[in-house]
């Protein structure tokens, strides 16, 4: 293989950030290529500036590398300017270590964790120089795989992925590094042999392997083809997240991207319940990293990385056993000399005190972010959001006590049962932390952020008929209107428009497939970018397939309907997340099953792996509903603080 | 507080970085040698580093320059550093020494092609870099056949002003580039090839970039790579720091 520098570098003058072309990151590695190495591209498909802090590549690169049978390099997705430059000049998607050609490598693999950039998947397949169809490849050509997030329902993906990883990937990629090896050993040059291989490693979908069929418009089958491939694909789990202490090497580049900072994942999982959310519905049960580990990850990072800023992450940092405890850790230590801030994306409220407000605003104090999600309590009963809104009150009151002067709340709006009321429950609340912040300082702000909702796989909303564009609209005008009247609230909603498209591949079958790919070559790529954004695309695709966007978006499933990913497994029993369902439109809500007795979800029992979690007991003052007096939960007003609580040592 | 101004070349990939960019790397080099800088106050503070003018984004450099604030109450607080003061050393000997050794233990610290070449300790009442730099070098590669080049360059030369439009805030300017040339050199290549230009250039009233010198010139240009920022001072020219003459700018070798 040999570099393609020569030829990238005179197109970089003529594109905006050049930088995103020339690798040379700390940490980036010099992968040693040859015989007896599987090499391999991990590919984000969106710009560098987004997908380099993936921190699942990442992951992966390092784990790749440390073996001495693979190589693995990295590329991103060009921007518009240097593709057309790239395509101008016939020089194919490369790698950002070597600069060498997609089209070279024995695997190329993509993370997937957003639905808007598969036309992007496609796109750089193409790019690469390989046929985007999984029938229209030969052995010649490299093996192309995914996974991420929305792997778990892949069908829109099918016809061009050659095999999907469902889970944590620490494992089994080594586990495929060793199929493609001895299938290029092996050297029949016989593709549908390794796909087969390839289809009995645990967590690996090869779809080439299943049959699908339909009856009047609806999926009825997906069937193995072979007697070998299994009738279901479990996920895999990494049972002690202690074990990869990954990534050690975080990649520092040398332009500025969206999570410029130390990232040190805290937890994986999530068990609060959150109907709408998938990530905490696939990446069950909770596994904690030991809190010695995560200081020493810190502080190694921290002297690496040079970094100012670290991230604690996971999908609900604040739940992390001792949290207070690593931040004043982190931030008291005589060698950040003062100068390290942390930050924990999405806090939630009811375990938001006083005192991890104080140790997180030492340093530096940015925006405050907290995540309601639903606009009045009955609203947060059915989507299993269990936050008090005295407990968001007494949080939000925290903050502005302590000195910060913006705070940003999140919504969804279009969920099940959804009535005006509970749309405008949204300024409400949004107007009483104006209210609370104008107690402690003037000039305070509060940003309510509202999306559309869009119903994900593998959660109890999966049988949901998403809201249509219109009703979206509708609603974010009702917001608009009242939130106008209420000074110092600034409102700021997701196109309604984007969410459709989402939805189209969110849950679709194989058959979206062929609409990705209208998109893609009516040139639809970047998706995910406002300005590259277009439904009309896509209203034009779906009918150029037959397809008809209510069925296929805006419909409610029924019980007994087959699911595009009922052959694929998260953990979670079919009946878990109906009687989930049946008990959201109740208005029941769950408790978190870390601290609270087991709903036999399946996440635990079916895969054979356990919460890890340090702390036996809820946070003090509950959380989710554990320990947490519910019946009150709408109770307004609350009740105010007579003096401005003290910093907590 | 100490000021250290260190020289650094910028050289290969890492050209295609932005000024702002350098900046941060320079941050987070410094932060790793856990070098005692100084930072400013208020809400968001932020570490006291000056960079001299901005290098256009592909260009390289032999001669770029940074000004950074150190804290002399923290010399002595990293454990046992290079940097670290002996008991009881001034602080003026502790900032020659620490200067010193800012080659060595900082260039592997930032990332390739960005190496620092010396650097020294200044005193706090010398003039920032912005106000001291008054003209640099550029040396510009320009493949081709040299002889149109040649021609170009006596025509500039001889010309009274060379006008050139740029937006600006959205409206269009007209500015003489003609009295910011100071000298311009052509040195053909033996085969005739290419031409290499050497172009001293005013930094006032405005700094000039290669591209505008290639676009009067009516030429298309390879590499450019700045080797010299000067300092007028007493109708003499200097470098803010000299380099060694092993590190010399001759020796570091830009491509072009
Ligand atoms: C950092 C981050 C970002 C960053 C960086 C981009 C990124 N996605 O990494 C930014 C800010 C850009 C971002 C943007 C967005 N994000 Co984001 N982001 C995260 C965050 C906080 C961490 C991601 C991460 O590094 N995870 C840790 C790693 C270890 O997990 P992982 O990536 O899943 O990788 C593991 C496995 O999935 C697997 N794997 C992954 N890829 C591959 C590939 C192969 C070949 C194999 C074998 C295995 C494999 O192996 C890895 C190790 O086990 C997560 C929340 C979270 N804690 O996960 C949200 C999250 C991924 N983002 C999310 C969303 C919705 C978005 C946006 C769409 C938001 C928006 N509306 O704009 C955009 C989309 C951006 C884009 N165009 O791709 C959602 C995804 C929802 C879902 N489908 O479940 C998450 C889960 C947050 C949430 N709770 O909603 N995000
Ligand atoms: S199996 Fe039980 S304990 Fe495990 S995530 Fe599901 S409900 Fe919670």
């Amino acid at each position: 293989m040999t570099s393609l520098w020569p030829q990238i570098e005179p197109l970089l003058a003529q594109v905006v950030k050049p930088a995103r072309y020339i690798g040379g990151e700390l940490g980036a590695q010099r992968p040693m290529h040859g015989a007896g190495r599987v090499s391999w591209l991990l590919v984000y498909p969106d710009t560098y500036e987004i997908g380099l802090p993936n921190q699942g590549l990442q992951i992966l690169y390092e784990i790749l590398n440390e073996r001495g049978d693979a190589a693995a390099e990295r590329a991103y997705a060009p921007w518009t300017d240097m593709e057309a430059q790239m395509r101008a000049a016939k020089v194919p998607l490369f790698s950002l270590e070597s600069h060498l050609p997609a089209g070279e490598f024995h695997v190329v693999a993509f993370n997937l964790s957003a639905e808007l950039t598969y036309t992007n998947v496609l796109n750089l397949i193409d790019l690469a120089g390989v046929p985007v169809r999984v029938a229209d490849r030969s052995s010649d050509h490299p093996l192309v795989v995914a996974g991420g997030h929305c792997a778990f329902n892949p069908e829109p993906l099918a016809d061009f992925v050659d095999a999907f990883v469902l889970g944590d990937g620490e494992e089994v990629v080594g586990e495929i590094n060793e199929v493609v090896a001895a299938w290029q050993a092996a050297g029949t040059g016989d593709r549908s042999q390794l796909l087969r291989a390839l289809s009995r490693v645990p967590g690996v979908y090869v779809p080439w392997c299943y049959e699908v069929a339909y009856d009047e418009g609806r999926l009825v089958a997906v069937t193995p083809r072979f007697s070998d491939t299994p009738d279901r694909v479990e996920k895999r789990v990494v049972a002690d997240l202690g074990a990869w202490p990954y990534p050690r090497n975080q990649l520092v580049p040398l332009i500025e991207v969206v999570h410029d900072r130390l990232n040190v994942e805290v937890f994986r999982g999530c068990t609060r319940g959150c109907r709408f959310c998938q990530a905490g519905m696939i990446t069950r049960p909770v596994r904690e990293r030991p809190a010695e580990q995560v200081a020493d990850m810190v502080r190694d990072g921290l002297a690496r990385t040079g970094y100012d800023e670290v991230a604690l992450t996971s999908l609900s940092t604040a739940d992390f056993s001792g949290i207070e405890h690593t931040v004043a850790q982190i931030v008291d230590d005589p060698r950040s000399n003062g100068q390290v801030s942390v930050s924990l994306p999405s806090l939630r409220v009811d375990a938001f005190t006083v005192g991890l407000a104080a140790e997180i605003q030492k340093v530096r104090r940015t925006g405050l972010t907290f995540a309601p999600e639903g606009g009045t309590w009955r609203m947060r009963r059915v989507i299993n959001k269990l936050i008090r809104e005295e407990d968001l009150y007494s949080a939000v009151e925290g903050a502005f006590s302590q000195g910060w002067r913006r705070v940003k709340l999140y919504f969804l709006i279009g969920l099940p049962t959804e009535t005006d009321e509970d749309v405008l429950g949204i300024v409400e609340m949004a107007r009483t932390c104006v209210d609370i912040g104008r107690r402690y300082q003037r000039g305070v702000t509060v940003t309510a952020s509202v999306g559309g909702f869009v119903p994900k796989p593998h959660t109890p909303f999966q049988w949901f008929g998403q809201d249509t564009a219109e009703e979206l609209r509708r609603k974010v005008v009702l917001l608009r209107d009242a939130a106008s009247r209420v000074r110092g609230l600034t409102l700021r909603w997701h196109d309604p428009k984007a969410s459709v498209a989402e939805g189209i591949v969110s849950r679709g079958d194989r058959r979206i497939g062929a609409v990705v790919e209208h998109v893609w070559r009516a040139g639809g790529t970047f998706q995910e970018w406002s300005e590259h954004f277009d439904l009309s695309l896509w209203e034009t695709a779906l009918a150029a397939c037959g397809l008809d966007v209510d069925d296929v978006v805006h419909r409610d499933r029924t019980e007994g309907e087959r699911l595009p990913w009922d052959h694929l497994s998260a953990g979670l029993h079919h009946d878990f997340l109906w009687q989930d369902w049946v008990d959201a439109l109740a208005e029941a809500p769950v408790e978190d099953c870390r601290w609270t007795p087991c709903y036999d979800c399946g996440a635990c029992t079916g895969i054979g792996v356990e919460h890890v979690v340090a702390s036996a007991a809820a946070p003090a003052g509950g959380s989710q509903g554990t320990g947490q007096d519910l019946s009150t939960g709408g109770a307004v007003p609350v009740r105010f603080l007579e003096t401005p609580p003290m910093a907590v040592p | 507080m100490v000021r250290v101004r260190a020289r650094f070349a910028k050289l290969g990939k890492v050209r295609w970085t932005s000024h702002r960019d350098v900046a941060r790397m320079w941050e987070r080099a410094l932060r790793r040698a856990g070098l005692p800088v100084a930072y400013s106050g208020g809400f968001s503070p932020h570490p006291l580093l000056s960079f001299g003018l901005a290098l256009p984004t592909g260009c390289e450099s032999t001669a770029e320059y940074v000004d950074v604030v150190l804290d002399p109450e923290r010399s002595r607080t990293g454990g046992e550093t290079w940097w670290t003061a002996d008991p009881g050393e001034e602080p003026g000997s502790w900032v020659t020494r620490m200067a010193a050794g800012f080659p060595e233990h900082l260039t592997p610290l930032l990332p390739g092609g960005v190496d620092v070449v010396a650097a020294r300790s200044v005193t706090a009442d010398m003039p920032s870099l912005q106000q001291a730099v008054t003209s640099c070098t550029w040396r510009i590669d320009v493949p081709g056949d040299p002889a149109p080049v040649v021609v170009a360059v006596e025509t500039a030369l001889a010309a009274g002003s060379l006008l050139v439009s740029r937006e600006r805030k959205g409206r269009t300017e007209v500015d003489d580039l003609r009295p910011s040339l100071l000298a311009m050199r052509v040195v053909p290549d033996a085969a005739g090839e290419r031409a290499t230009l050497t172009v001293e250039t005013a930094t006032r009233p405005r700094g000039v970039r290669p591209a505008e010198i290639a676009s009067v010139l009516g030429v298309s240009f390879g590499t450019a790579c700045r080797t010299h920022q000067w300092i007028e001072r007493d109708g003499s020219q200097e470098e803010p720091v000299v380099t060694r003459p092993a590190l010399g700018a001759e020796l570091l070798g830009c491509a072009s």
